[in-house]
């Protein structure tokens, strides 16, 4: 079951604690959602925008809805999940800023993936090459790529900080999809990061 | 107790009370099954019809000779496999292929009940259902299915009966009858009320009944049934039977004519007061007025649902089946939800939809490994 499952949600499903309540935004084929069933009778649910996506969740017994979270989480009502999940999908929304805080009314905490843009590599594609980056999580052209709101690490850090979010976790991912120790170096040497956030609390 | 399997109707001996007060006495419920009940039960899909539908869901309609309006879904080996599962469906109350309606024979006064009928709702329709399902011996329904009018009693029975369903299936639906909805309707029964055979609804001793009136109601909703984009392509502009106009009132363009064709086809199979009778049905439905609004009658609910909606669908549009979606999701339903991409209108739901088909049929693989049939 685990060769179906991405790295990095791999990594994601092991912040997952056993019977959670989970909301998965943008869960695709519904393959983390399905692991976290099984692995750890989570109670799942899924968005996803693309009418396969929610054909291959419902076929696994999933309950998923077709939807755009730049819109549709404002439907959900607070604290109605421990964890809601979005994996390699900010940097694709046209909101990112109002889906975070969705994120974060909706669930208890939220799990938010993202390439980091920082990464070493990128800034040489543009700084040596002098053009958009590529690569594995961002193999698109410039003119038909749908990640519209690209971010690093720092960026990611300083909108949290200026939004009164509070970071319970931060992880990064090399290339090859392996933990990585972070350190005052991480914007330029992680490949991926995983974030944990929640809603600051008021003191 | 005897099977009541073989036969077509069920007599209920018990009167029913429905929402209006007034009661029904030896009620009767006409229904088809397919396929085989398994030993434990478990195995039933009830199929809801909408408002011009009949029991004969699948197969060849003995009546009609044509092809089960839901024909293209279910049977052997199709997206509700009659192979694995034991598919009920019945004629709705108030409906006038078998179960007990407005042309029915008043037990009381051994004559047509004609607008003597009590009015029926969706519920009341329910109800019935119920009855029928308890008497087949089957304690919980594996699932219950239905578009359009179907959707709502599939919505009923999931909050009124929802210890009785595992899955539920409302199609190109809603949760309530919107005013234009409702406007429809009413111009269709003010066309039956117009006919002077209709004479108040006394006129099943006249040889035909109101089928002028019935034939313009059926022409106004086949409309509704459909879209713009899927009418022009159809039909545009052409001409029926000549090349040029004709400069009288007869039929010219295509349109005109296929309409003509639905209202005289459709008054050969339906009673007008039938009619009355179930559109009024649909207008009163309204699950936000009941138990303190939406999100409070699917509270603790254990059914799964997959509600599926069409983008050209004018008449049930994808917002109102959103908001229902909107409440089961703060009421911590299991829901699923499509929104299937077609020109199609309305009536996409009984038709070719691959996409439809496709998701419909995963879902139901899918809820077989959650529940023991």
């Amino acid at each position: 079951m685990r060769k179906n499952l991405r790295k990095d949600l791999f990594v994601i499903s092991k912040l997952i604690n056993d019977k959670e309540k989970i909301l998965d935004v943008g869960c695709g084929s519904g393959n983390l959602l399905d692991f976290l069933l099984k692995t750890k009778q989570a109670i799942c649910r899924g968005i996803e925008i693309s009418q396969s996506g929610v054909n291959d969740c419902v076929k696994k017994g999933l309950s998923v809805i077709q939807g755009d979270a730049n819109y549709d989480l404002d439907d959900y009502p607070d604290n109605a999940f421990s964890t809601v999940i979005l994996s390699q999908t900010i940097q694709a929304m046209i909101f990112p800023d109002k889906v975070i805080k969705n994120l974060i009314r909706i669930g208890r905490r939220a799990i938010i993936s993202f390439p980091n843009f920082g990464y070493w590599k990128v800034r040489k594609d543009f700084l040596i090459k002098g053009k958009m980056p590529k690569n594995d999580i961002l193999p698109y052209e410039w003119f038909d790529t749908p990640n519209i709101h690209l971010c690093s690490c720092k960026d990611f850090q300083t909108f949290c900080k200026n939004n009164n979010i509070a970071i319970e976790k931060f992880m990064c991912l090399s290339e090859k999809g392996f933990e990585m120790k972070t350190n005052h170096f991480s914007n330029l040497l992680a490949y991926q990061v995983i974030f944990c956030v929640s809603k600051k609390k008021k003191n | 107790m005897k099977s009541l399997i073989p036969i077509d109707k069920l007599q209920i001996k018990n009167s029913i009370k429905l929402d209006s007060g007034e009661y029904i006495d030896s009620c009767e419920v006409a229904f088809k099954t397919y396929g085989t009940l398994n030993k434990k039960k478990t195995n039933a899909i009830l199929v809801c019809h909408a408002l011009s539908g009949d029991q004969f869901c699948s197969d060849i309609n003995p009546i009609t000779k044509k092809q089960g309006w839901w024909n293209i879904l279910i049977g052997p080996g199709k997206v509700i496999d009659t192979n694995i599962f034991f598919v009920i469906c019945s004629n709705v109350l108030g409906g006038c292929m078998g179960s007990t309606g407005p042309s029915s024979i008043n037990p009381q006064t051994k004559t047509n009940y004609g607008l003597k009928f009590p009015v029926i709702t969706i519920s009341d329709m329910v109800k019935v259902q119920e009855k029928l399902v308890s008497a087949l011996g089957i304690k919980k329904l594996f699932a219950v299915i239905g578009g359009s009018m179907g959707g709502m009693q599939t919505l009923e029975w999931a909050t009124k009966f929802s210890n009785k369903v595992n899955v539920a299936i409302p199609i190109a639906t809603s949760y309530r009858h919107s005013a234009q909805n409702i406007a429809f309707h009413e111009i269709g029964r003010q066309a039956i009320m117009a006919d002077p055979v209709w004479k108040k609804g006394n006129y099943y001793k006249t040889r035909k009944g109101p089928i002028g009136g019935l034939s313009v109601a059926r022409m106004i909703a086949h409309i509704t049934y459909l879209s713009e984009l899927a009418l022009q392509r159809k039909f545009g502009r052409n001409l029926q039977n000549s090349d040029f106009f004709s400069f009288n009132f007869d039929t010219d363009f295509q349109i005109e004519s296929y309409l003509k064709h639905q209202g005289s086809s459709f008054v050969e199979r339906f009673d007008a007061n039938s009619y009355l009778y179930i559109t009024k049905a649909m207008d009163y439905f309204d699950l936000s007025v009941k138990k303190g609004g939406l999100s409070k009658v699917f509270k603790n609910s254990n059914v799964n649902f997959c509600f599926f909606s069409f983008t050209s669908d004018w008449l049930f549009p994808t917002s109102e089946t959103k908001t229902i979606i909107k409440s089961l999701n703060s009421s911590n339903a299991m829901v699923s939800f499509v929104e299937v991409k077609t020109d199609k209108g309305h009536d996409a739901f009984l038709l070719e939809e691959p996409e439809f088909h496709a998701t419909l049929k995963g879902f139901i693989q899918g809820q077989i490994g959650k529940h023991e049939i």
